[in-house]
């Protein structure tokens, strides 16, 4: 099915189990150790990998001693750019070449990789390569590189700028005007899992175990990379310890451990450390983010203008698009957005967690915070002022647009009227109380996905796809939706995904992959509808599944009657029209209360809500789940997350977990996150729209206002630590 | 990390004699030096496993104190009863450390004895004097958002992180250690840590190959105890400023007051005359202002850690605030 009309009225719009907040059934295997992940793949003689990595940041390698690491005990092989195969090149997302040469372009750069018996030997060996350098100057901090930044052009991402009437001349005559500079740091991922591989070769085919997010995607850039077929390749991921987009594309871990295992005619496993995750993978660019908002007396936008700012190492065009939502959330005759990207020789800056809105939002609904106090207007109103009635760019309605009800629903829960809009003015004990709201938006893109189902005679139900459930719910809502359309209960219904040996997905990424593989799964489930009415001689349009049955008027069979020996079927889902003729987005608000200490300017989250619309809710619960690690997110990006860079090096120094803050549980009070009824019958055939990441857009934005309204102190660069505000709070007397 | 041997011990005499050999290091917890031995920044070719003596008891001293031996945990050591009635500062500097499963596995001995944060102490490809002597010192004009303000040298800037040494620093602690002859000495807190100068390296007092058994504390102190860790996050993070503060008073009259802190130094800071200064005095702000003067009285940032100034001025207002409200 290509997405060219309206859906219409189908199954899943009469009350079923699609919805119900049905527990994750991957769940018991989960919380047992059942579930495999890449690393606990076991395999006969397998053999342990070990990345050496850069410790410089630009220059060349002078020499490069492998002799004691190979004689060290129980070393197999000590790959070096002296003895690696010549490999396939591109971007980021066009190939993974490791060990290419001399050449160290970043930090952290795998310049050995060590492969023995154990991974203590591995690792222990790893220490005696030794590497000596030429180091030369490298462009690190982005700050200091900015006038060399360029307009990027990456081939599969909106272009760089875009502009709308005359922003000079309507911001410059606008009687309000707003002009503000916000930063964003560095960020890593921080996913639980480590990235990891199993490698296995036999004969010319290549089975890789490892943890990835795409892979129909990471099988075409394995093969471009080590310059054999795709389909001598298979990637098996069904089980993910979290990726947050830093397990998107192919990370070294994968190259290496199939260019070794190549080599040694043995599996090859690895994982990277903790501390090596934060170099040898890639990251979030900093963002420098300047926005100027022009309205008139009543708070109506006459010019919105947003330029960012981002790095990437040279050979990347990937930039933060932070300005992205600018361009759709708020109306206004004159718009100005423009990304410029700054190269630098820096690990790659790739897609994490919102790649654009989630940093993106927290400039621009910070400069709605501002704008709304300049006007001496609930922040609430200027944004119902500036709800415009269909996309302020692209001059096309929306699929579904819902924003003003999340906003008054949030407010009404939250008691948003409590709110003395004079910062500084509610206190408890030393702790400064002060709470905030934003808006939330993101994308709801709609991808290629394929899925086959096959119902078999012992009435068991096996959906099957290359998509990846990196622990968002991604098994449970299938299962839910397969059960739904062939009437039958949710444990009948066995899905397998992970496999590339499946049919091709999506994957999960970009909030893309409920309504990907799960609007696939829907037209593979209706063609076996059809094919199981056919079979019974009734009408399908009229049959209904219930309970392992098919009926219709007075007749009724049993499905397991129908299928002889096992039948099965395919769907499809492409984007179509739809998707250029509507703008797509989800929505929602989110409120959040904070507690700043008068005497050590700590920040400390007290409640938070986020009121959300995004089309259907496949499954309450997994979706509740979603947002609230969402909101995490934004408590960790407003409040804690940052890479530090060490401009001498080039290296970015807190590159563990205990230096690298997340928001632990004693950061995360009460969060709740409700969904609003909403159906978009543009989006897909579930009518459903993205919610992966929908949760930390805006949520981020929302702290930092709540942080100003307590304490009056407006921190314009990210995170909000206790040093910044300091300097800003009064000093006891 | 290194192959290494692995030894239990069954006396602390024996545990010491194995000490000091070239190359060998105790183990208790591990949950400080297992890390940095897969990071090579510590490369034992011997480790002495202590865990099998008898050192994890508390006991009560005749003068109406604790004995804490050097092997009783973190997480039973905040939970005693004894701790928590007589010496709430230690019972909520301990819980204020680390995370519930790290204080499970951390000892007395080894919290006292565990090393920087310094992040460049934990990348060995960094110059370091005090992982490598003489190779330089990273953080100084590096990232030392971390660093300390106080009694820093130009070889080493690094902080002491341990939350329960700054409360044993205000209760006045010893720390008793036995070598490998069997003979035992007491070492009072105050002198149990070196600041770094240019031996960056040597931490402590304690000669090599010598066992910590146990720390003493001598009777309560007089006065409400408080712990005050300020830090990035609301837990498992390291302070950026604590202060451990034992302070007695009455309707806003201090009698007396302990006051240590912790991520200022290489080790827990406390100054004599601060606390002087607040004897018999009123708790208003001159006299807190004079205290925390006396206190920060040649400090000085690097650039990272500028704030750290101001903040313990402030905290220790807000400290003080609380602990002679009455
Ligand atoms: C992520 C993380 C966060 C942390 N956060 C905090 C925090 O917020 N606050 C805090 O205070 N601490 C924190 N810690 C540190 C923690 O408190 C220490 O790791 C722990 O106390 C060390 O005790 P251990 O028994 O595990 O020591 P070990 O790792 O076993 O030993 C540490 C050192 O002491 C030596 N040693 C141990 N026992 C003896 C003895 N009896 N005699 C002589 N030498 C001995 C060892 O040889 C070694 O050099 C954190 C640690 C981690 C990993
Ligand atoms: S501050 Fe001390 S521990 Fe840190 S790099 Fe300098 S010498 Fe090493």
């Amino acid at each position: 099915m290509e997405m060219n009309s309206p859906v219409g009225p189908n199954a899943l719009d009469r009350p079923g189990i699609v919805g119900k907040p049905l527990d994750r059934v991957d769940g018991p295997l989960k919380v047992t150790g059942g579930a495999r992940y890449a690393y606990e793949m076991q395999q006969d003689s397998v053999l342990y990998g070990f990345v050496v990595e850069a410790s410089i940041g630009k220059g060349r390698i002078k020499s490069i001693d492998t002799r004691a690491a190979e004689k060290a005990p129980g070393v197999a092989l000590v790959l070096t750019h002296r003895n690696a195969p010549a490999q396939g090149t591109g971007n980021h997302r066009e190939a993974h070449p490791v060990l290419t040469g001399p050449q160290v372009t970043r930090y952290g750069q795998p310049v050995a990789f060590v492969v023995a018996e154990s991974f203590e030997q591995a690792r222990a060996a790893a220490y005696l390569v030794d590497v000596k350098y030429d180091r030369s100057n490298g462009k690190y901090a982005l700050r200091s590189n900015l006038n060399e930044a360029c307009v990027p052009k990456p081939i599969d991402a909106p272009a760089a700028d875009s502009a709308v009437g005359d922003f000079a001349s309507a911001f410059a005559g606008a009687p309000v005007q707003l002009d503000v500079t916000y930063t964003t740091p560095l960020q890593s991922h921080a996913m639980m899992e480590p990235h990891a591989t199993l490698a296995a070769w036999d004969g010319d085919k290549l089975t890789l175990h490892t943890a990835n997010q795409m892979l129909n995607q990471g099988q075409r850039v394995i093969a471009t990379t080590l310059k054999i077929p795709a389909e001598n390749i298979r990637l098996i991921s069904p089980f993910i310890g979290g990726g947050f987009g830093g397990k998107l594309w192919v990370n070294a871990d994968a190259v290496l451990a199939a260019i070794a295992s190549r080599q040694l005619k043995r599996p090859v496993k690895i994982a990277l450390t903790r501390q090596q995750i934060f170099h040898v993978t890639t990251h979030r660019s900093d963002t420098i983010q300047r926005l100027r908002l022009g309205t008139d007396r009543e708070g109506r936008i006459l010019a919105i203008g947003h330029d960012v700012f981002s790095g990437n190492l040279p050979s990347e065009q990937t930039y933060e698009g932070a300005a992205l939502q600018t361009r759709t959330l708020y109306a206004g005759p004159n718009r100005l957005t423009r990304h410029r990207l700054a190269p630098l020789d820096i690990p790659v800056a790739s897609s994490m967690r919102a790649p654009g809105e989630a940093v993106g939002l927290m400039a621009l609904e910070c400069a709605m915070d501002e704008l709304a106090e300049k006007l001496n207007l609930d922040p609430i109103e200027l944004r119902i002022r500036n709800e415009p009635s269909e996309d302020p760019e692209k001059h096309i309605p929306y699929s579904s647009r819902h924003l003003i009800p999340c906003m008054q629903e949030g407010a009404r829960r939250f008691g948003w009227d409590k709110r003395n809009p004079k910062p500084g003015q509610l206190r408890d004990g030393r702790w400064l109380l002060g709470i905030g709201m934003a808006a939330a938006t993101r994308g709801n893109p709609l991808l290629l996905s394929k899925a086959n189902v096959r119902l078999d005679p012992d009435g068991t139900c096996t959906v099957r796809m290359a998509m990846t459930d990196i622990g968002t719910g991604t098994y449970t809502i299938l299962a839910q939706i397969a059960a739904e359309m062939l009437g039958l209960p949710t444990e009948r219904v066995r899905v397998e995904l992970g496999d590339t040996s499946f049919p091709q997905a999506a994957g999960s990424g970009g909030s893309w992959g409920a309504g990907s593989s799960g609007s696939a799964l829907f037209e593979a489930c209706n063609a076996l509808c059809e094919k199981l009415a056919r079979t019974a001689g009734m009408d399908s349009a009229t049959a209904t599944f219930a309970n392992g049955s098919i009926a219709s008027g007075e007749q009724s069979r049993k499905l397991t009657d129908l299928v002889g020996a096992g039948m099965e079927a395919d769907g499809e889902i492409r984007p179509g029209s739809n998707n250029k003729e509507f703008s797509q987005q989800s929505y929602g608000a989110h409120f959040a209360e904070v507690g700043v200490d008068e005497d050590t300017g700590e920040v400390r989250l007290r409640r938070m809500l986020g009121v959300f619309t995004a089309g259907r809710v496949l499954n309450a619960k997994t979706a509740r789940s979603q947002a609230i690690g969402g909101m995490a997110f934004g408590v960790g990006a407003a409040l804690q997350e940052a890479m530090a860079l060490d401009p001498r090096f080039g290296l970015f120094v807190n590159h563990d977990l205990a230096e690298y803050h997340v928001p632990v549980h004693a950061d995360i009070p009460a969060i709740d996150a409700i969904f609003l009824d909403e159906l978009d019958d543009r989006s897909n055939p579930l009518k459903s729209k993205g919610i992966g990441e929908l949760g930390i857009c805006g949520a981020g934005a929302s702290i930092a206002n709540a942080v100003y309204n307590a304490c009056g102190v407006r921190i314009r660069d990210y995170p909000i630590t206790l040093d910044k505000l300091l300097s800003g709070l009064p000093v006891r007397t | 990390m290194k192959a290494f041997t692995y030894q239990r011990t069954d006396s602390t005499a024996q545990a010491a004699a194995a000490a000091v050999q070239p190359g060998a290091k105790i183990i208790a917890g591990g949950t400080n030096l297992l890390d940095l031995m897969k990071l090579q920044v510590e490369t034992p070719s011997n480790l002495v496993d202590i865990n099998r003596l008898p050192l994890d008891k508390t006991e009560e001293t005749p003068d109406g104190g604790l004995r804490i031996g050097a092997l009783v945990r973190n997480s039973d050591l905040a939970a005693d009863p004894r701790v928590r009635q007589r010496y709430g500062v230690l019972s909520r500097a301990l819980l204020a450390g680390a995370s519930a499963q790290l204080r499970n596995k951390a000892t007395t001995g080894g919290n006292l004895l565990q090393r920087t944060r310094c992040y460049y102490f934990y990348d060995i490809t960094k110059p370091c004097n005090k992982r490598n002597p003489g190779s330089g010192c990273a953080a100084l004009a590096g990232f030392n958002r971390i660093h300390a303000i106080l009694g820093a040298s130009e070889h080493c800037i690094a902080t002491h992180p341990s939350d329960m040494a700054v409360a044993m620093r205000a209760l006045d602690a010893k720390v008793e250690t036995v070598n490998r002859h069997g003979e035992t000495k007491v070492i009072p807190i105050a002198e149990f840590y070196r600041l770094p100068g240019d031996t960056p390296e040597i931490e402590t007092s304690l000669k090599p190959g010598e066992i910590i058994t146990a720390v003493t504390l001598p009777p309560p102190p007089p006065g409400v105890q408080v712990y005050r860790k300020v830090r990035d996050r609301a837990s498992y993070a390291f302070a950026l400023v604590s202060v451990a503060a034992i302070v007695d008073s009455t309707r806003g009259r201090i009698r007396s007051a302990r006051l240590a802190f912790g991520g200022l130094a290489h080790r827990p800071w406390r100054v004599a005359q601060a606390e002087q200064r607040l004897v018999n005095a009123a708790a208003n702000t001159t006299t807190l202002n004079s205290a925390a003067d006396a206190v920060l009285e040649g400090a000085r940032g690097f650039g990272g850690n500028d704030f750290k100034v101001p903040l313990t001025r402030r905290t220790l207002h807000s400290v003080l605030a609380e602990t002679t409200r009455t």
